[in-house]
């Protein structure tokens, strides 16, 4: 099945001494009907990802495909209108002159008047909004703007959607239910979707994939949980969530640290080497132990869970998630360690690591 | 990120990226035709200077014309700083009675061109003026003439017709520019004065330079006016030699000196500007706040800013309406015979013409930027609002300039006659001249308006399937209708106004509204050029009324201290 997009080796830069971030050597394959999520900090490039798969930006070199064919690259140009590219923007950029049934039939124009009218009202139906279509932009709330501009990109039958922080826009008890509806939508559509966002908690909720960005480069593409229990270096697994790290050692397969032994690490039997854990406060346990040196420092009450922050005996802190519930104060003496079937990552210098290198075997 | 491998392997890339950005080829092509256009004409006054530079074919005298552009534009220039600033300072800082109406009225005179305030003002004070008479009844017949027709009375003409413009430079820099700085000032403990002193006005510097350099450039554009008062400027002289005479290659090289003023205006405000261009503007303060005056301070207040407003725009109106009844009464044949009516739709017509012009060049560039030009198509597009900043003098033998060129072109290609402009002098000609001076206003509201559009929408546009073309009807110009209205009301007026180009440009027995005014004062038929003049500042109310309403949006915001 040919992919929905598919970039290789794309680069661009803003050139002269332009803060602009660039995106540098991106490759990337997107199946129709997936949902790619894109997170990265701000000014990592994910916007310029967007608008190079748009057309609104020229790639510097590298290739960019929608269905197969060669929309940019290699001599290949095709402006934005002439690319299959839907775009969901931020502040959604409806076109405040026309009704609600004119923008979406906006980008039906080639379409015989009869069609484009059923075209039109079977694209408001199914965000729900038939009744709204001859109002005008500035009449709907955020959240049905927000339906609109899917609709309208949606109508005309993309080959790729492209969102670029829709739901930044919208009231934090609104957004919910936006992002559910926009789910489903897409997924109905078929259309292949990147979504950008800098909230980790939607890329990893509603992406088949999530594509981790920073100064230009994909750091990891991969399935959510993948790239949060496995993340491929040190900025993913601290961008994706929260993440402590503590010296430790790998001795025939047994991980030990400051909080004794950490775990069993099946595969590295005959390692010995010096190495850093990740630790992620659900994988942190904690236990009353008048005797022990590490005290919890800071609580904080977060409804469900309560984040206790712990300061070992070495000065390093570590952070647990303990039940609504189990509330230690700050002072309190605590043994500290890994909850059983923990399988943290290990990492040397910056890089995860998910085989012992060689030169640590001989030792 | 400068030295990432790609960019030495797409060194095309690059060079793309200057000329063209993300945009498209033909609409950009459309803004460096357009820069092209209106600068063209400044090039060809350049271009003969400097093939002439060794032996410019300068008239005898033009030392004394040098001289006397010199002294005018310092005398004007000191005048209006005087004037508009001293106003703004005053409505600004104190409150006294009529201060809020003068506030805004005082930017009147704006509508009175100068050269119908000086037919008006040479008419009272003249020699068988009523000043001059009245003089003579008490003073006894032994007086002689007083020296009204002189380089003083240009500059007292001019001053009060261009006074406003620094005048709403001023009131603006004063109020807006950081009143959080002048509230830091007034509680470190400097007083009104000081403050204003010590931090407003360096702060105002900018705008105020930028206030005189638009007055330098209207006293630069202008040789009709003067001429009433026998002052032979620079751009007098370059009428002369063209009109006078038709010594095409004197007219060239004075025209050329006329853009050396130019350059010199555009030096000097560069230099006054100084370091100051990143002025900090809004902030939260209060800012000035106004000292109200009482007795006999705030009767010489008022007084003061009624007696401008009198001399500048009420008293020439009076005059002006007494005129055009009494040439009514007398003989309204003579007054609107078929003259005023084919004068009148020249006038209409030529500025028609012109503003649809101006507006669908203005829309074509800002629609190419918005379709993301590169670093040279918004240079081109810069390039094109200087054309405001060149004087009448200079774009109208640039122009000639121009047509000679085409003529020698078209020629050398085998026909016969070139285009045959140059010869007749040309309709065409003007039309040409006003597109170069008055595309800048023109762009400047519709780019005002576009910049009201947010990227995405035109982005969204795009990837929805429409084409450049569509976007600029479906999606472009009906949000941008507010900023081609303002564009062609303002291009309208300023062509219907116009005076030195027409005078430069129109072929024989062409003669627009403002023309005709020219002709009538001259030979001093006061009361048949009434009307024509009370109509011509009738019009040119219209975008003062337009100023009025941010001037009072200003206001506003300040407050009684």
């Amino acid at each position: 099945m040919t992919s929905a997009l598919t970039l290789t080796q794309v680069s661009k830069s803003y050139g002269g001494r332009d803060a602009d971030p660039a995106v540098r050597g991106v490759s990337l394959d997107v199946s129709p009907g997936e949902l790619l999520t894109v997170i990265g900090p701000s000014g990592c490039g994910k916007s310029t990802l967007l608008r190079l798969v748009a057309g609104l930006e020229r790639p510097d070199a590298g290739r960019i495909e929608i269905e197969g064919r060669a929309v940019a690259g290699d001599g290949a140009w095709r402006p934005p209108e002439g690319r299959r590219v839907g775009l969901v923007f931020q502040d959604h950029a409806l076109f405040p002159h026309l009704t609600v049934a004119r923008n979406v039939a906006f980008g039906l124009d080639r379409l015989p008047r009869k069609e484009r009218a059923a075209r039109v009202a079977q694209a408001l139906e199914r965000v729900g909004l038939a009744h709204v279509a001859d109002r005008h932009p500035h009449e709907l709330s955020g959240g049905e703007q927000q339906r609109v501009a899917l609709a309208r990109a949606l109508a005309p039958g993309p080959a790729v959607v492209l969102l670029d922080e829709p739901f930044s826009s919208l009231d934090e008890n609104l957004r919910a239910k936006v992002r559910t509806d926009t789910l489903a939508l897409l997924r109905e559509s078929g259309s292949a979707a990147i979504l950008v966002t800098h909230d980790q908690t939607e890329a990893l909720a509603l992406g088949d994939r999530v594509a981790v960005m920073r100064d230009g480069v994909l750091e990891q593409v991969a399935e959510p949980a993948t790239v949060y229990e496995e993340p491929v270096n040190r900025f993913v697994a601290t961008f994706m969530g929260e993440a402590d790290f503590l010296p430790a050692h790998v001795h025939d397969a047994l991980l030990t640290s400051e909080i004794g032994v950490v775990s069993t690490v099946p595969g590295w039997g005959g390692t010995d080497l010096d190495v850093e854990v990740m630790l992620r406060p659900h994988e942190v346990a904690l236990e009353v132990d008048p005797d022990a040196t590490s005290r919890v420092v800071a609580v904080e009450y977060h409804g469900a869970f309560v984040l206790h922050t712990v300061r070992l005996g070495s000065g390093a802190t570590l952070r647990s998630w303990q039940q609504h519930g189990v509330r230690h104060p700050a002072g309190t003496p605590v043994a500290v360690s890994v909850v059983p079937g923990a399988r943290p990552v290990l990492l040397s210098g910056e890089v995860a690591l998910s085989a012992p290198p060689e030169a640590a075997r001989r030792l | 990120m400068s030295t990432l491998p790609v960019d030495a392997a797409a060194p095309r890339a690059r060079v793309r990226r200057f000329v063209l950005g993300s945009g498209r080829p033909a609409w950009s092509a459309l803004v460096a035709l357009v820069a092209l256009v209106v600068a063209s004409p400044v090039l060809s006054v350049a271009s003969s200077a400097l093939a002439r530079a060794g032996s410019p074919d300068l008239p005898s005298g033009v030392g004394a014309m040098v001289a006397t552009t010199l002294l005018l534009m310092l005398g004007v220039g000191v005048g209006t700083l005087a004037l508009g600033a001293g106003l703004a300072w005053l409505v600004t800082a104190y409150e006294f009675p009529l201060r809020g109406v003068l506030s805004w009225l005082l930017v009147l005179p704006l509508a009175m061109p100068a050269y119908i305030l000086g037919f008006v003002f040479l008419s009272f004070l003249d020699y068988a003026g009523p000043a001059q008479t009245a003089l003579r009844g008490v003073l006894g017949d032994d007086l002689g003439p007083l020296p009204v027709r002189s380089l003083g009375g240009a500059i007292v003409v001019l001053t009060l017709t261009l006074y406003p413009y620094v005048y709403l430079m001023a009131r603006a820099a004063f109020l807006e520019l950081a009143p959080t700085a002048y509230d830091a000032a007034r509680t470190l403990g400097a007083d009104r004065g000081r403050a204003f002193r010590k931090v407003l006005l360096p702060l105002a510097r900018p705008s105020l330079a930028a206030g005189l350099a638009l007055v330098m450039m209207e006293t630069l554009t202008d040789f009709a006016t003067v001429q009433y008062f026998n002052v032979r400027t620079v751009s007098v002289g370059v009428y002369l030699a063209w009109k006078g005479s038709y010594r095409v290659d004197s007219a060239v090289a004075l025209a050329s000196l006329v853009l050396l003023f130019a350059v010199a205006v555009l030096a000097g405000e560069r230099l006054l500007r100084g370091g100051a261009r990143y002025a900090q503007r809004g902030g939260r303060g209060r800012g000035l706040e106004r000292r109200p005056l009482s007795g006999a301070r705030a009767a010489l207040a008022t007084t003061t800013g009624l007696v401008v407003l009198a001399a500048a725009f009420a008293l020439p109106v009076v005059q002006l309406v007494s005129w055009a009844v009494a040439g009514l009464r007398r003989d309204p044949g003579r007054v609107l015979d078929e003259r005023f009516a084919d004068h009148l739709s020249n006038s209409v017509s030529v500025a028609a013409i012109v503003a649809v012009a101006c507006v669908l060049l203005s829309l074509g560039m800002a629609h190419a930027l918005r379709l993301g030009g590169g670093r040279l198509v918004r240079g081109a597009a810069q390039l094109t609002t200087f054309g405001y900043a060149v004087p009448g003098a200079v774009v109208g033998i640039g122009v000639l300039g121009v047509f000679a060129g085409a003529d020698t072109l078209l020629e050398a290609i085998g026909v016969e006659g070139g285009t045959g402009l140059l010869a007749t002098g040309s309709v065409i000609g003007i039309l040409y001249a006003y597109v170069v001076r008055f595309t800048a206003p023109a762009y400047q509201a519709v780019d005002a308006s576009f910049s009201r559009i947010p990227a995405p929408l035109t982005l969204s546009a795009l990837s929805l399937g429409a084409r450049p073309t569509r976007v600029l009807t479906r999606v472009h110009l009906p949000l941008v209708r507010p900023g081609v209205a303002v564009a062609t009301i303002l291009v309208l007026i300023d062509a219907v106004k116009e005076l030195p180009l027409v005078l430069l440009l129109r072929p024989f027995g062409f003669t627009t509204l403002s023309v005709w005014v020219y002709e009538l004062a001259s030979e001093n038929f006061w009361e048949e050029a009434a009307l024509p003049s009370l109509l011509i500042v009738t019009v040119a109310v219209g975008p003062v009324a337009f100023l009025f309403r941010q001037v009072k949006l200003v206001d506003v915001n300040s407050r009684v201290g």
